[in-house]
């Protein structure tokens, strides 16, 4: 009798053996699955969504850190009624961050995409041009505003303003006017942004299929015509994804603006953020300079949205 | 047979490859100019930090021992002078804080961008689409936005002037780039391979370390790069938000400005000492950096 009932058990762990055991885990699997995506979220949460909620009530009230009394008081929209009708410099300053997006990002799109073109033709030293190109962006953003900035586009020491000068453009100074200023600015703010448009057009130049370029040759199609009516439009979407991100990063530009010109001369030069800073920052008048960061951001936003709905309408008419 | 062939024009072709010749040296020049115009300056700020005052303020002055004689004034200045410990110490500030916040950021956006390539999320009126939407939309909020929200908050949570305070704020920054580029990343992965490891008894975390994370890791590498580079050379939230404790190189450079006026050597030399590692990254992993730029645009 003992012998068969330790059979019947052997039978038993046989089966149980021959059947897959599911893990048992802790943790319900949904959870399991939630925790794939929470932490990111609830830092995010945490660290940027929060107070920017806060911010937007910050926005409605006036509110200046000085002393130890933090009086916030809420005084509904008169920040941004202040803001939109009796503001001269919040516009001028938007309208600083437009130029930039509006001129610089075209220009650094161009000479990127005639440099991408150019290191995709069967050239020596491809690696060694790809490699150089995207070294400016490593430079921080603070050191380019010093060193070029500064240094090399100082009119009294630096190397620019002297080979200027030896090339016969005399009496060019880059920051005694706005304008001047601001063009240097764009100069070094494309120096450094080109590097992410290059890689993106390169990338998707070397994407294309060789044959049908080889087939439009043979027929006869010059070098120019090959490229305006073929690779161009093949490159749109990538071009728009480029432009879009740089448009992107070209309204939080910032850097580069505080080390070089400081906003100056007078002002000139301020993007929204930079006068952020000075009213908010510097000045603690944390109400207002809320207020306006939140228009920015709804400005940013309808600008993006814009640009998006535009130019992909464009861009599939045209493929 | 000849006379079904157009006629070929050998003239033409001639002219043609007199132009391909031409073509070639204008691509060279265009090319050999622009590397130039990438070079000169970190040639600049290299060659500025073995300067003496004279030799900065006399004018542009290029060649070591043509045009000026190399002194160590700048190296010496924060290798060994007063402003060493404050050198290394900033310079310690940098590295934890970049390898600390990319290895955050590659981490949980990892995470993120797997559960939204794979599962199926649900909270209220949104789905994955909306939620990864979301996570990259955050790339948009402009730092103006959020700096001064984010001052008040770290005062009170007495977050100002940490490493901590950096690192999460850098991490929460830089999970766009990385939810963005993973999802990608795990969208080309066929599932096969995790299903067959969770029919294997593995549970969904253990098929995802063990299976998933192996063949996503150059992306995961290109993510990392990226947001070590984005973190190492942050300047404005690190103005903001630290004073003297977490100070980081950026920083430190910019505050190079005495009394006396701009200590360009020493700048130069905090500039050099602070791009060499990442040109060095630059070079040699060039290939994960383009890598990380480009993902989601190009195939």
């Amino acid at each position: 009798m003992a012998r068969g009932s330790v059979v019947v058990d052997e039978t038993a762990a046989e089966a149980a053996l021959a059947r897959p055991k599911p893990r048992r885990s802790v943790i319900n699997p949904r959870w399991q699955r939630r925790l794939f995506l929470l932490p990111a979220v609830i830092i995010v949460l945490a660290v940027v969504i929060f107070p920017t909620v806060f911010g937007i009530y910050v926005s409605f009230t006036q509110w200046i850190l000085s002393g130890s009394q933090n009086a916030r008081k809420f005084i509904g929209v008169q920040n941004f009624s202040n803001i939109l009708f009796h503001d001269s410099q919040f516009w001028h300053a938007l309208e600083v961050n437009f130029i930039f997006v509006v001129i610089g990002v075209p220009l650094q799109y161009v000479i990127a995409l005639i440099l991408a073109v150019l290191v995709n033709q069967d050239i020596r030293g491809r690696k060694f041009f790809r490699v150089v190109f995207l070294l400016p962006f490593m430079m921080s953003p603070v050191a380019v505003g010093w060193m070029i900035g500064r240094s090399i586009f100082d009119s009294r020491w630096g190397p620019l303003p002297h080979f200027l000068t030896d090339i016969g453009i005399k009496n060019f100074y880059f920051f005694d006017t706005g304008p001047h200023s601001l063009f240097a600015l764009i100069l070094i703010d494309a120096w450094y942004s080109i590097p992410f448009i290059f890689v993106l057009l390169l990338a998707g130049l070397q994407a294309m299929p060789h044959e049908v370029f080889e087939a439009a040759r043979i027929d006869g199609a010059s070098a120019w015509q090959s490229f305006r009516d073929m690779t161009f439009p093949l490159l749109l979407p990538v071009s728009l994804t480029a432009i879009i991100l740089r448009t992107i990063f070209e309204f939080k530009l910032i850097d580069i603006i505080i080390v070089v010109t400081g906003g100056g001369p007078g002002n000139y030069t301020e993007t929204l953020t930079a006068y952020i800073y000075r009213r908010g920052v510097q000045g603690l008048d944390v109400g207002y300079s809320t207020a306006m960061a939140e228009l920015f951001l709804v400005i940013i936003i309808a600008f993006v949205f814009l640009i998006l709905i535009g130019a992909g309408r464009w861009v599939r008419d045209v493929t | 047979m000849a006379s079904a062939e157009p006629a070929r024009d050998w003239g033409a072709k001639r002219s043609v490859r007199g132009t391909r010749v031409l073509g070639r040296v204008v691509t060279y020049a265009i090319l050999l100019f622009w590397a130039f115009i990438c070079l000169f300056p970190l040639y600049w700020t290299v060659s500025t930090s073995f300067k003496n005052q004279i030799a900065i303020y006399r004018g542009p002055s290029y060649l070591p021992w043509v045009d000026f004689t190399p002194v160590k004034l700048g190296w010496n200045a924060i290798l060994q002078g007063d402003m060493r410990s404050e050198f290394l110490h900033d310079a310690a500030n940098s590295l934890i804080i970049a390898i600390v916040s990319a290895g955050l950021a590659t981490a949980l956006g990892a995470l993120a961008g797997y559960g939204l390539a794979r599962f199926t999320y649900k909270l209220g009126p949104w789905r994955n689409r909306d939620i990864s939407f979301w996570f990259v939309s955050q790339l948009i909020l402009p730092p103006a936005a959020v700096v001064l929200p984010i001052l008040i908050l770290y005062r009170d949570l007495h977050l100002l002037d940490t490493r901590i305070g950096l690192i999460l704020l850098y991490t929460v920054v830089n999970l766009p780039i990385v939810v963005w580029i993973m999802r990608d990343q795990f969208n080309s992965i066929p599932i096969e391979m995790e299903q067959a490891a969770l029919v294997d008894g593995a549970g969904l975390f253990g098929a995802f370390l063990r299976i998933v994370v192996p063949i996503a890791l150059p992306g995961m590498v290109a993510a990392y790069i990226l947001c070590a580079i984005f973190s190492w050379n942050e300047y404005f939230f690190a103005a903001v938000l630290t004073s003297y404790r977490a100070v980081t190189i950026p920083f430190l450079i910019a505050g190079q400005v005495s009394s006396q006026g701009v200590q360009w050597w020493s700048m130069a030399a905090l500039s050099t000492a602070a791009v060499v590692p990442l040109a060095i990254i630059g070079i040699v992993l060039e290939r994960y950096i383009v890598k990380g730029l480009t993902a989601g645009s190009v195939k």
